[in-house]
């Protein structure tokens, strides 16, 4: 009973995680249909700044603040400079694309950070606490409340302002938004922004408990891909529960079947999801028409 | 007639390259980048045939590379399963496999096909990583040189000559694909797929055909690279490897042979040039990739081919874009 408790605790942190940049993908993909391969360096960025601001001193809130604005600045230059100004862009020459800035940033990270691990102290501390007989570190705590109040925050951007409507606009129907009077090429930048905050937001949360390295956003990347595949590749919200699907599936593989395949697990979801229901698991079914 | 002439006429004049190439090698260095180049070739052209024909893209063709690969080396070089047998092996077992992924799939519009191979490489390559006692793991395991009967050829020169002769095959099979029926199909589907049906075009049946021939050549491209290298590791099957090798097609130009092989030279041989710069090689080469896709979208060959077009015939302005025979 407590090891499922323990692959539980450990499923939803993993979960919270692969949720965070599952959102990435699916706000990017959603406004632009751009499948943004670089979103896992964001994920390593967040992650870097942090550790770095905290080494030169800096308070932790405001490492954090840093690193998330730094990735979002990152990621407004990335869509503004390049992917905006591409002529004929296809959907293969976007996806070469991302996968060049993706390419970039890591080759940047390894360039003037090295190839070695760096740590970071958990928020409060390394101490795990004890809950219902099970082992939970509260990082994990924190893991998951951001999670639940990033949720909530975009789900009142969406439907409170504004600009949230501007963005659920553009990525229903592009020339429509243009036509009442939405700004979409800023838009597209802002969804950028965003989705490069919320990954960075899950690569400093992650630190702690992972630690970081230049190619960390390779894997992340691609669990959060696969969180934003299961949950239906159009809807934000879908990622989240993609990504605690995910997290609980990776974490009870691990500990009840084989922990040599626990990484195997997302991308054995994916294929068999793929084959059932093609449309992720929370999309309504699209009709074609010709 | 004048086309078929102009195909024969080109595609001896690739054999006496691929002849010649290995005697201008001053080292043998230069001869197995030229080798790597090859097998990067093979593989490109066949997967242009899917990206640049039937408009499809795949993000683990790797995958099939390191079957190939592996099969070469477990078969091969373990049980001594003569060495074309296990290549052949390699190929029908990545045929069916594609097959059957494909033929769920390929039905569907949209990237569905893009994500299902992300997923079925990336899980190829944790098996590979993880079944120490038939792949070595990580560290990967040694390979023989390909023999028939027997006799084979010295080392380095061995492995050229093999990558060489499988482009051409390569080259040939494509060329003669893309000249057919089958190959007009295929164009009409990626122009439009509901015009290519009704055309009478089994659209679903056409993709799922270039699928598994365009993995086929990523197998045997892979037994080649393990017979040239004499080892081969996990990494093959990496999805930054199966991305490689996208954008490579995508470089060079979709929807040419000459294109795809360009595109296998010019990424094989960066990295090389940047060797002086070994920490900064990727920095380098992603703003490479960066440029060439901001400035070129269509590719380095259809865009110097059109620019050339311009230069000497401005009267064939008109005619819009050239595509090359061979």
């Amino acid at each position: 009973m407590s090891d499922l408790l323990q692959f539980l605790f450990s499923g939803l942190t993993r979960g919270s995680i692969y949720g965070l940049v599952g959102i990435g993908f699916a706000l990017i993909y959603r406004s632009s249909h751009v499948i943004n391969f670089a979103q896992g360096e964001f994920v390593m960025i967040g992650g870097m700044v942090t550790v770095f601001l905290l080494a030169a001193g800096v308070p932790l809130p405001v490492a954090a603040l840093g690193a998330i604005l730094a990735a979002a600045l990152i990621g407004v230059v990335a869509q503004v400079a390049i992917i905006s100004r591409m002529r004929r862009p296809s959907t293969l020459s976007i996806i070469i694309v991302t996968v060049g800035i993706s390419m970039f940033l890591r080759g940047a990270a390894e360039a003037l950070l090295g190839r070695q691990f760096f740590s970071m102290k958990g928020f409060s501390g390394d101490d795990a606490l004890v809950l219902l007989g099970a082992k939970v570190s509260p990082q994990s705590i924190w893991i998951f409340v951001s999670l639940v109040v990033t949720t909530a925050a975009i789900s009142l951007f969406f439907r409170r302002t504004i600009l949230g409507k501007g963005i659920q606009a553009t990525s229903s129907n592009r020339l429509a938004a243009h036509l009442v009077g939405i700004d979409v090429p800023a838009v597209l930048a802002i969804c950028f922004a965003l989705s490069a905050a919320l990954g960075a937001l899950a690569g400093l949360l992650t630190t702690p408990i992972t630690l970081t390295q230049y190619d960390v956003g390779i894997t992340l990347g691609m669990k959060g891909f696969c969180a934003a595949i299961l949950g239906g590749l159009a809807n934000p919200f879908g990622a989240i529960l993609g990504g605690l699907i995910l997290g609980f599936a990776e974490a009870l593989a691990g500990g009840y079947v084989s922990s040599a395949y626990q990484d195997a697990v997302a991308f054995i979801l994916i294929i068999a999801m793929l084959l059932v229901r093609p449309n992720g698991l929370f999309s309504a079914p699209t009709v074609d028409r010709v | 007639m004048f086309r078929l002439k102009r195909e024969f006429i080109s595609l001896t004049a690739f054999a006496a390259f691929l002849i010649v190439l290995p005697l201008l090698m001053p080292n043998a260095y230069f001869l197995d980048v030229a080798t790597k180049t090859i097998i990067n070739a093979i593989v490109c052209v066949g997967l242009n045939l899917l990206l640049g024909y039937a408009g499809q893209i795949s993000l683990g063709h790797a995958a099939f590379f390191a079957l190939g690969g592996y099969a070469t080396a477990v078969l091969g070089s373990r049980l001594s399963v003569p060495a074309p047998l296990a290549m052949l092996a390699g190929a029908v077992l990545v045929g069916v496999i594609s097959y059957v992924i494909g033929r769920a799939l390929l039905h569907l519009r949209g990237h569905y096909l893009a994500m299902a191979t992300l997923g079925f490489g990336a899980i190829v390559s944790i098996i590979l990583n993880r079944e120490l006692a038939i792949t070595g793991g990580p560290d990967g395991m040694p390979v023989g040189p390909f023999q028939i009967a027997g006799y084979s050829l010295p080392s380095a020169l061995g492995g050229y000559v093999l990558a060489a002769v499988g482009l051409f095959i390569a080259v040939k099979l494509a060329t003669s694909l893309i000249n057919t029926r089958a190959g007009r199909a295929l164009r009409a589907i990626n122009d439009s797929e509901i015009a290519a049906a009704t055309l009478g075009i089994e659209v679903a049946a056409f993709k799922v055909k270039v699928f598994v021939i365009s993995a086929i050549f990523a197998s045997i491209a892979g037994s080649i690279f393990a017979h040239a290298d004499r080892f081969i590791t996990p990494v093959e099957a990496n999805f930054l490897r199966s991305v490689e090798f996208v954008a490579m097609v995508v470089i060079g130009g979709l929807g040419s042979v000459v294109g795809a092989i360009v595109g296998a030279i010019i990424f094989t041989l960066l990295p090389q040039m940047f060797a002086h710069f070994e920490e900064f090689r990727h920095v380098l080469t992603g703003a490479l990739l960066i440029c060439i896709m901001a400035f070129m979208p269509s590719g380095v060959v259809p865009t110097l081919a059109s620019l050339w077009v311009r230069w000497t015939e401005p009267a064939a302005r008109e005619k819009g874009s050239v595509h090359g025979a061979a």
